[in-house]
């Protein structure tokens, strides 16, 4: 594992939007081989999509040659609800950027068959060659996605069950309305997201900081399946201060020691212009 | 990228680098159209898969809802109140002109006349969509002949007119007809005139108070049986009182019926009303001002003598009055000029100037599903302007109509 610390939440977020403007210029995508990139929704990865824009905006990135497959959607929201997660890409990345939307790939969470849906979305992300990269965030109670804790660390896309705390984390978003929060959602599995060549996990706040330790101090558990990724080759733990308060002394200092071998990944930042 | 739009081949364009007026605020977002009609780029974006055939570079303007002008008499040397043989072509050259200040439709208004100049008129202008030719017509106003004499203001005297034979008759006989009429001012306190105020209602014609002698009682009543706007508020009625604040007092009248709103026309050029009049008025009742232009023939001439209605008018500077007196008989400011004056003078924010131009006008009418706002499967009428509000640009169903000069 890679762990980066970054100051604050904005050093996190740039961090995490030039390693990934990076990885997807040096793939050199084409209309013959395109970057295939996992996504996240939610507060943490906010700064990093702006982040995007602005480097798409700049002029030294393209989404043109990218697909990318979001994580989760919820079950019976209508897609139009602001707090979908397809307004929340739209409005937050997709809008912004070059991406063709044919290649903009989000579960439906009101199809007709959810569980057709799911398997023809582990069918989609074969077909695009597997994901190259899998963006990801992590949940209070330490899931990745939807994979509330007990769920299979093996597990494919599927509808889930929301956890209590998930509900709860998300009223704030519903005017505080636990009655109106979505209760299914439908969900990558932990085994589809460790299926990527490469995993990033984007932990900002205090209030992430447990789970945190949970994830990556503490055993391999589906209680906490974001730990998980303890057993995946290649996987990045961008996070902020605040993120570690959790975290061993020694463990901090150890990952700290290694930012400038780390920072190499994003410096020098690389650009479509000079190519 | 190939085409593979399911929904429609049409042609789709982005406006982009612009603040457009959306949920009562100036936000940074695009607008897109397609076939005439704002789209939703987010269906567009997951229905579809489609995105834009063209990006219109707005430079940071503003897109606000196209104007809407529910008072003008004329313009441009053409009086809409002159029967001719040719009226359409005196309609079109002004809606063609108005254009350049930003007004994508219009009610052409005809002052009191005599039956015979309403017969000739009337039929010959049909409620028609805008374009390239000029901004879309949405039917007659026909401010009086059933107005009061007391009131009557630059209106010929001998044409005014009371309802004899019981009301919608006296209505049909001196009109001809209630085809293509978007709204109709009468003065409520006329025998007769309640019964007419409900029976046009009735029909979807917009009935509006006016040039009347009407204490509040009245004023409300005809409310109470539809009327739903106050032509030219303060002018040609009753001045405020407060023990009998007149038509004036519907602006904060408790009689209204639950869900409707009364709106009221402001002549917002500087010179009908006081500054701080119009501050008055809306601070009371914000969301009821209209800005209307009231132009008359002379709006966009040079100053001099020209003819309204029967009448004959005089131009000095701004002020227009029935020549040889000092009676104001309507203005020659420009709908831009007006939402400029308005905001200058009450202090509101833009996005109330431009909403009391558009989105109050088209919400007067019936139309707001269509027009006045920038919602989506609303008519992409548009007009650009820049940050002090002048006109850069004026587009209908999404094509451009009026661009202004370097």
């Amino acid at each position: 594992m890679r762990l980066v610390i970054l100051e604050d939440y904005d050093l996190a977020s740039e961090w995490a939007a030039k390693y990934i403007r990076n990885r997807i210029i040096q793939f050199k995508p084409s209309a013959e081989r395109y970057f295939t990139l996992g996504l996240p929704t939610g507060s943490t990865p906010y700064g990093c999509y702006q982040k995007l824009i602005e480097f798409y905006r700049s002029g030294d990135i393209s989404f043109k040659y990218v697909k990318t497959f979001n994580m989760d959607e919820y079950v019976g929201l209508p897609r139009a609800h602001p707090e979908s997660y397809h307004s929340y890409m739209w409005n937050n990345f997709f809008k912004h950027i070059d991406i063709d939307p044919a290649n903009a790939h989000i579960l439906d969470g009101n199809a007709e068959d959810l569980e057709t849906e799911c398997q023809a979305y582990e069918q989609k992300i074969a077909e695009a060659g597997g994901i190259e990269l899998f963006v990801g965030g992590i949940g209070p109670d330490g899931h990745i996605a939807f994979n509330e804790p007990g769920s299979s660390l093996v597990s494919r896309t599927r509808v889930k069950t929301l956890a209590k705390d998930t509900i709860v984390a998300n009223a704030r978003f519903f005017g505080n309305d636990l009655n109106k929060v979505p209760t299914m959602a439908l969900t990558v599995g932990v085994g589809t997201v460790m299926d990527a060549k490469e995993v990033m996990i984007l932990i900002t706040g205090a209030h992430k900081a447990f789970a945190l330790y949970k994830a990556i101090e503490e055993g391999v558990n589906h209680m906490w399946t974001v730990s998980a990724f303890q057993q995946h080759p290649r996987t990045i733990f961008v996070c902020d201060e605040d993120a570690t308060l959790e975290l061993r002394v020694k463990t901090v200092k150890y990952f700290k020691g290694l930012l400038h071998v780390h920072n190499r990944l994003v410096d020098p930042v690389l650009s479509i212009k000079d190519q | 990228m190939p085409s593979n739009k399911s929904v429609s081949d049409a042609a789709i364009t982005q406006f982009i680098n612009c603040r457009i007026l959306r949920d009562h605020r100036l936000q940074r977002d695009d607008l897109w159209v397609r076939e005439g009609k704002v789209l939703d780029p987010e269906k567009l974006f997951f229905d579809e898969k489609g995105y834009a055939d063209k990006r219109v570079d707005c430079e940071g303007s503003i897109i606000a809802p196209g104007f809407i002008d529910v008072q003008i008499n004329g313009g441009y040397g053409i009086d809409f109140s002159q029967a001719s043989d040719d009226v359409s072509t005196g309609v079109s050259f002004v809606a063609k002109k108005i254009l350049q200040h930003g007004v994508t439709s219009f009610c052409p208004t005809l002052v009191t006349s005599p039956p015979a100049v309403y017969h000739k008129v009337l039929p010959q202008i049909k409620v028609s969509d805008g374009g390239e030719h000029g901004a879309g017509v949405l039917g007659f106003h026909l401010e009086g002949p059933f107005i009061s004499v007391e009131k009557k203001g630059a209106h010929p005297e001998q044409f005014l007119r009371t309802f004899q034979s019981g009301g919608i008759e006296d209505l049909m006989e001196t009109y001809g007809g209630l085809d293509n009429i978007a709204m109709v001012t009468l003065a409520p306190e006329l025998g007769g005139s309640q019964s007419v105020v409900k029976e046009l209602c009735q029909r979807g014609i917009t009935v509006s108070l006016g040039h009347s002698v009407a204490n509040l009682s009245q004023a409300e009543e005809a409310v109470h049986h539809g009327a739903s706007f106050i032509t030219h508020l303060f002018n040609a009625m009753l001045p405020f009182h407060h023990r009998d604040p007149g038509i004036v007092g519907l602006l904060t009248s408790d009689q209204i019926p639950a869900g409707r709103t009364v709106y009221y026309g402001m002549i917002a050029d500087g010179i009908h009303t006081n500054p701080a009049a119009l501050r008055i008025a809306h601070r009371a009742h914000p969301s009821g001002l209209v800005l209307v232009t009231d132009a008359i023939t002379a709006m966009g001439l040079p100053p001099g003598r020209h003819t309204l209605g029967q009448q004959v008018i005089e131009i000095q500077g701004l002020h227009a009055y029935v020549a040889g007196t000092k009676t104001l008989c309507g203005s020659i400011a420009t709908m831009d000029m007006c939402v400029r004056h308005f905001k200058h003078a009450s202090g509101c924010s833009v996005e109330e100037a431009l909403e009391a131009a558009s989105l109050h006008p088209a919400k007067l009418l019936g139309v707001s599903h269509r027009k006045g706002t920038l919602d989506y499967g609303s008519d992409a009428d548009l007009v650009l302007l820049d940050d002090a509000l002048n006109v850069e640009a004026t587009f209908i169903s999404g094509e451009e109509v009026w661009r202004k000069g370097p």
